[in-house]
């Protein structure tokens, strides 16, 4: 939509451009979520597009997704055979409520600062030990794990100005199995539950990221050979039920019960139980 | 910035926050159209540089240098796209609203794409077709027949404007461009009930660009009620142009013109409003209680029944002695049933634009289903000769009932009025929710006795519907609630009791199905529990105790009127043969079947009148006018079908006029079925006599017997002679009069139609998704005139229907605020929520309908809810009572039932129940990854990059 309260529109080629921070000031990324709602308190864009970052780096550390990579590139990335994770791009690229026409816009990077709990993005490069790298306007970085990132629904630890640069997927993780579980209310619809598990072909250690269904991403490691009773205790003792999400794609009662079944039918698969 | 768009050369600056839909609006590209304004439902999809995006999300500025091509440019000039040409001859549209769009993305497929439409669509909304049709046009089906003189009724005549709409020419209410606009927004109230103290709007005026704001101290004191009916009395007035009460959460308390709209928003900001707050209520059955917030204190002015316990219609009656009926029942059941809000979502919203010609005429372009009803409304509110007011549409985007309103067009005529300038105001797709009509929510009680052999003894019903805060077709649709849900069963005991409440909720008002739908859900879902307490099937359970044919309304007579028995029968066979999905793999899924009936009472509840104007032009062809509106109904097809059939010329033969109060004569609207039922029946009655006349001048002028003259191909015939129109209108003296009928028709007598549908559905106890596996639909809806259009009708209500049982629902928190205004958290089906459904018709015919048909515009939704709830009662022993059906309220019915359930998750629950606690050893096997150190973290890695 017209968003009528925006006067400036700066397209710097590079981020030490912009040097000064100001309320009603606003990233521009895919643009995808700013032009979908009125944004009264906002009077200034400020577009990435002209940092040219490469959208996606292989390195034989593993995977660099820049904030500006598009979901559409990312889901066509081309990913080396040993990667037995990288099928999950795909499936969480189409874990978006929105069309893939929008993905021709809408960037990773505007998916994580998002913060939604049910931003597909999250979830895949929370279950894939991704690391944010976030820049502030005096030139200070730091690292964060996604997992960290988001800290409730529409909330992370971005400080004004501070700008997401990119994430880093471990190739160690890109070389795990996994096992992925999500329900909509409606087919195709926004997640209410979208949980991941992967296993360390080594040691077998069980990594359970639980999203969609909470107001932030959880995370548990379990060892090789935990029980359904230790999954379940951990869920009960990380998650309050008033942090299960309720809005109009699904109440809290109902994305608790598909965590536990979901957690549940991963451990099993991820074990190699029949469930 | 310049840019390239369909080939052309663009060079203009954009605003600095505009999208490129808009932009792309402003260089006149109108077939980029506006349905949600947010990347949810896809009508502005453009390519850009050949990628199809949503054109309301992408910054205009982006578009620098940059080629992007719109519907109108898809095809060199005077061509046809492939996908256009699909679209066509598929007839994948009704209202047309969502077909840019959907061309466009449909056209960027690749036939791998193809493979997966529920994704590729999802992007897509129609709220029209049930998509079925779309899904024809993308596979290349063609459905459209050739039109042929002498067979346009019964035969698949493609839309009007058809050709039009697939290249992007059509044009909607604001597809239009008027200098010197003026831009409506107003400030809407931010209390569920209160008084407006004191209104400051010095900053507002100052502001550049603002040229009025309007209180409701600057407006006439003159009710009226923004219902539009024939019968005046059926919505007493209620409703101030702007008032100083507001009695719901987004009511409009002053109204901004500026030379934009962001000006006008920004204006509205700047308002200060000073409010008294009054306590509010949201049940009715609060609403009613002693003590309760009262909304109209005025008693009997305001005309309503009850003014202290804020009943506006309380109605009751009672046929037979329904306590003796009950006593004589083996059987009695009772349950309480309930329905939501819902919202229409006709992906045009509200809007119009209203000027001044230099004659003095006002002229309103505005999306209603009623322009004749809007002109005398208009007239009345502002005291002007109905003359000199022109109403009119192009096209309209979608309605079902929600147009069936004067929501915009009072403010920008007043804006004329008081400016003389042009004024324009376009809804917002969140104004559509939190000040827009929706569906009544009713809170039902019904109670049904019968003996061991199934015969009914005793029905009774009580509904309590929420008007909300005005009455909008709260009593029409209470009546009609009470009336043929009722009476779809032979019964000799009857009692209804209804009260249309007001509370401070936002008005309800016409919606698809008009009430029906609502008691259908709380009978026909009460029908089955009394026929599996009775241990009968409930598909006999219904042959036991439907309307016979003898006691059919209007059965009288030799034809087959009566077709409720063949109904039954093809949906009872459908379930049965093994066609549909089978039952998905695993333990956890129940598979179950239910059905649904209704007697569809067709006719407006009271006075409808309707005129045809049908004329023969010297070329030989006809013109015909009639003021229905065409909002995606199909009425303006089967009109000129109608006309056609009698005159024994091509479709294309009969050129076509509606829904303009200048250039038609008075329709009372287009809701209710009445497009085909009464404008159909005027139209077949003008075209009869027309046909009488064309006879009788050629029997004259040819020495012919009138007996033996017959209209073929555009001829009059005779044996061994004929004469063409033309050639007969020239040898005619005084043919322009001769050669012009105008006829009346009214809402009644017609005859019932029929409606079964049946679903088998499947049930995962363990997520508590409901997953259709079959859809089943049969009417009786007499003479088909157009069988392709008759099917959307019937695929766009059983969609409709599924969407707002599975899933609508507005969600109103405990202030009123309405949550969930978007179509992002309001989802409406979408091609993949949509089964493809087996459609059967029964072969009979209506003496009293046109040409033979019945009445079928809004009832196909009616019986959908409570076949649904019958077949997951079927499946998992559960009656859902409350809709809508989504897998969370499933959960939570299933959670509170005291059945024991192998699945949810007590499978493995119940397992640990008998685990041992956590040891501590145990504990170390878990650590929660919040706690991992933070040197897990490669940043070695990270750095090199």
């Amino acid at each position: 939509m017209d968003l009528h309260t925006i006067t400036t529109v700066r397209r710097p080629r590079c981020p030490e451009e912009v040097e000064t921070w100001a309320d009603g000031h606003a990233w521009l990324a895919g643009g995808t979520w700013l032009f979908s709602e009125p944004q009264v308190h906002t009077d200034t864009l400020i577009d990435l597009e002209g940092f040219g970052w490469q959208p996606l780096q292989v390195t034989p550390e593993g995977l660099k997704i820049a904030a500006t990579c598009r979901v559409v590139q990312l889901d066509q990335f081309q990913a080396p055979p040993e990667w037995s994770a990288a099928p999950l791009i795909p499936i969480c690229c189409r874990s978006f409520l929105a069309s893939y026409k929008i993905w021709n816009e809408a960037t990773v990077g505007g998916n994580l600062a998002m913060s939604l709990p049910a931003g597909p993005m999250i979830a895949l490069t929370a279950a894939l030990e991704g690391t944010c790298t976030l820049w502030s306007r005096d030139g200070a970085k730091r690292h964060v794990p996604v997992a960290q990132f988001v800290t409730g629904d529409n909330q992370n630890i971005l400080q004004p100005g501070e700008l997401l640069r990119s994430v880093f997927l471990p190739q160690a993780a890109l070389e795990k199995t996994f096992a992925f579980r999500r329900f909509t209310l409606t087919h195709q619809g926004r997640s209410e539950a979208l949980l991941i598990g992967t296993r360390d072909p080594g040691d077998g250690e069980i990594l359970l990221t639980v999203t969609a269904a909470t107001l932030r991403p959880y995370q548990f490691r379990f060892a090789a050979g935990v029980t359904s009773a230790q999954v379940r205790g951990a869920l009960d003792a990380a998650i309050a039920d008033d942090m299960y999400l309720d809005d109009t794609h699904g109440s809290p009662r109902h994305r608790k019960h598909l965590t536990y079944l979901f957690a549940e039918q991963i451990r099993a698969e991820l074990s190699g139980e029949h469930s | 910035m310049k840019l390239r768009v369909n080939g052309q050369e663009f060079d203009r600056e954009p605003a600095p926050g505009q999208c490129l839909r808009t932009y792309l609006r402003d260089l006149g590209w109108f077939a980029v159209r506006k349905g949600c304004d947010a990347g949810d439902c896809g009508a502005c999809t453009v390519w850009f540089d050949g990628r199809p995006v949503h054109s309301c999300l992408v910054p205009a500025f982006r578009a620098e240098n940059r080629e992007v091509t719109t519907l109108e440019g898809l095809a060199p000039d005077g061509q046809l796209h492939p996908m256009q040409e699909s679209f066509l001859q598929a007839q994948a549209f009704q209202c047309g609203f969502c077909t840019s769009g959907m061309i466009m993305t449909c056209a960027s497929l690749g036939e791998e794409d193809k493979q997966d439409l529920p994704f590729r669509l999802k992007g897509n909304l129609c709220r029209c077709t049930g998509y079925r049709a779309i899904e024809d046009a993308v596979r290349g089906r063609a459905v459209v027949d050739e039109d042929v003189a002498g067979r346009a009724c019964g035969s698949n005549i493609g839309s009007t404007f058809a050709t039009g709409l697939v290249r992007g020419r059509e044009h909607y209410t604001m597809d239009c461009a008027i200098d010197n606009l003026l831009h409506v927004k107003v400030v809407r109230s931010p209390h569920a009930h209160a008084k407006v103290l004191r209104i400051r709007q010095d900053a507002a005026k100052a502001l550049p660009g603002v040229r009025l704001i309007v209180t409701w101290e600057d407006v006439p004191r003159k009710p009226f009620t923004t219902a539009t009916h024939d019968e005046y009395h059926c919505n007493p007035d209620d409703t101030y142009l702007l008032d100083n009460v507001v009695r719901f959460r987004g009511q409009r308390v002053v109204a901004v013109y500026a030379d934009s709209e962001a000006i006008a928003e920004e204006a509205c900001r700047l308002i200060e409003i000073d409010y008294e707050v009054l306590p509010a209520v949201f049940d009715p059955e609060e609403a009613m209680q002693p003590g309760a917030p009262q909304l109209f204190p005025e008693g009997a002015a305001a005309r309503i029944d009850d003014p202290a316990r804020n009943i506006f219609k309380h109605t009751e009656s009672e046929i037979g002695d329904v306590a003796r009926g009950f006593e004589e029942a083996d059987e009695v059941y009772e349950g309480e049933y309930f329905t939501q809000r819902v919202q229409h979502v006709h992906l045009e919203t509200h809007g119009s634009i209203a000027w001044k010609s230099d004659d003095g005429r006002i002229h309103v372009r505005t999306d209603t289903q009623t322009p004749h009803l809007i002109q005398e409304k208009l007239a009345y509110l502002f005291s002007l000769d109905p003359k000199s007011l022109h109403v009119f549409s192009e096209r309209v985007g979608g309605g079902f009932g929600a147009k069936q309103e004067m929501l915009t067009e009072d403010l920008c005529v007043l804006g004329v009025l008081k400016t003389g300038r042009p004024t324009k105001w376009e809804w917002t797709r969140g104004e559509e929710f939190i000040a827009g009509p929706g569906r009544h929510p009713y809170q039902m009680r019904v109670k049904l006795g019968a003996r061991r052999d199934g015969t009914l003894t005793a029905i009774e019903l009580r509904a309590v519907s929420n008007t909300g805060a005005y009455r909008n077709h709260g009593g029409e649709v209470l009546a009609a609630a009470l009336r043929s849900p009722v009476e779809t069963y032979r019964c000799p005991n009857k009692k209804g009791a209804g009260y249309a409440v007001h509370t401070n909720a936002i008005p309800a008002g016409a919606f698809r199905g008009f009430g029906r739908t609502q008691t259908t859900f709380a009978i026909e879902s009460a029908i089955d529990e009394l026929a599996e307490k009775l241990g009968i099937d409930p598909i006999e359970m219904r042959r036991i105790n439907m309307l016979r044919e003898d006691r059919a309304p209007g059965a009288e007579g030799s034809t087959k009127i009566y077709g409720a028995d063949q109904c039954v029968d093809f949906v009872e066979q459908a379930l049965n043969s093994g066609r549909g999905e089978p039952k998905p793999a695993g333990d956890m899924w129940r598979e179950g079947r239910g059905i649904a009936i209704h007697f569809h009472e067709s006719s407006p509840p009271s006075q409808h009148r309707s005129q045809a104007d049908l004329f023969l032009g010297p070329n030989g062809t006809f013109h015909l006018a009639n003021g229905l509106a065409e909002f995606g109904n199909g009425s303006m097809n089967a009109i000129r079908q109608i006309a056609a059939q009698v005159l024994g010329v091509r479709a294309a033969d009969v050129e076509t006029v509606v829904a303009d109060t200048d250039r038609t004569p008075y329709d009372a609207g287009t809701f209710a079925c009445a497009g085909t039922s009464v404008s159909g029946k005027a139209v077949e009655l003008a075209a009869r006599a027309l046909k009488d006349r064309l006879i009788a001048a050629a029997a004259r002028r040819l020495g012919c017997p009138v007996a033996d003259g017959k209209l073929i191909d555009g001829h009059v015939v005779f044996a061994g002679q004929s004469i063409g129109f033309a050639e007969l209108y020239r040898q005619t003296p005084q043919a322009d009069q001769e050669f012009h009928v105008t006829r009346l028709a009214v809402a009644t007598p017609n005859s019932p139609a029929f409606l079964v549908q049946g679903f088998r559905v499947a049930v995962n106890t363990d997520t508590c998704e409901i997953r259709i596996l079959q859809s089943v639909h049969a009417v009786d809806a007499g003479t088909v005139l157009n069988p392709m259009q008759l099917a959307g009708q019937i695929e766009g209500g059983i969609a409709h229907g599924i969407g707002t049982t599975l899933f609508e629902r507005v969600v109103i928190d405990e202030e009123g605020e309405v949550l969930n205004a978007t179509l992002r958290n309001y989802r409406i089906p979408a091609f993949a929520d949509i089964p493809r459904s087996e459609i059967y018709y029964a072969d009979t015919r209506d003496p009293a309908g046109p040409m033979g048909a019945k009445a079928m515009g809004e009832a196909p939704i009616i019986p959908i809810s409570a076949a649904l709830g019958n077949a997951v009662k079927d499946a998992i022993g559960v009656r859902l009572s409350s809709l809508p059906f989504s897998a969370d309220r499933v959960y939570e019915a299933l959670y509170d039932s005291e059945l024991d359930w192998p699945g949810l998750n007590k499978r493995w629950t119940a397992e640990l129940d008998q685990a041992e606690q956590l040891t501590e050893l145990q504990r170390d096997n878990v650590r929660h990854a919040d706690e991992a150190p933070s040197e897990d973290v490669p940043n070695e890695a990270l750095e090199k990059s």
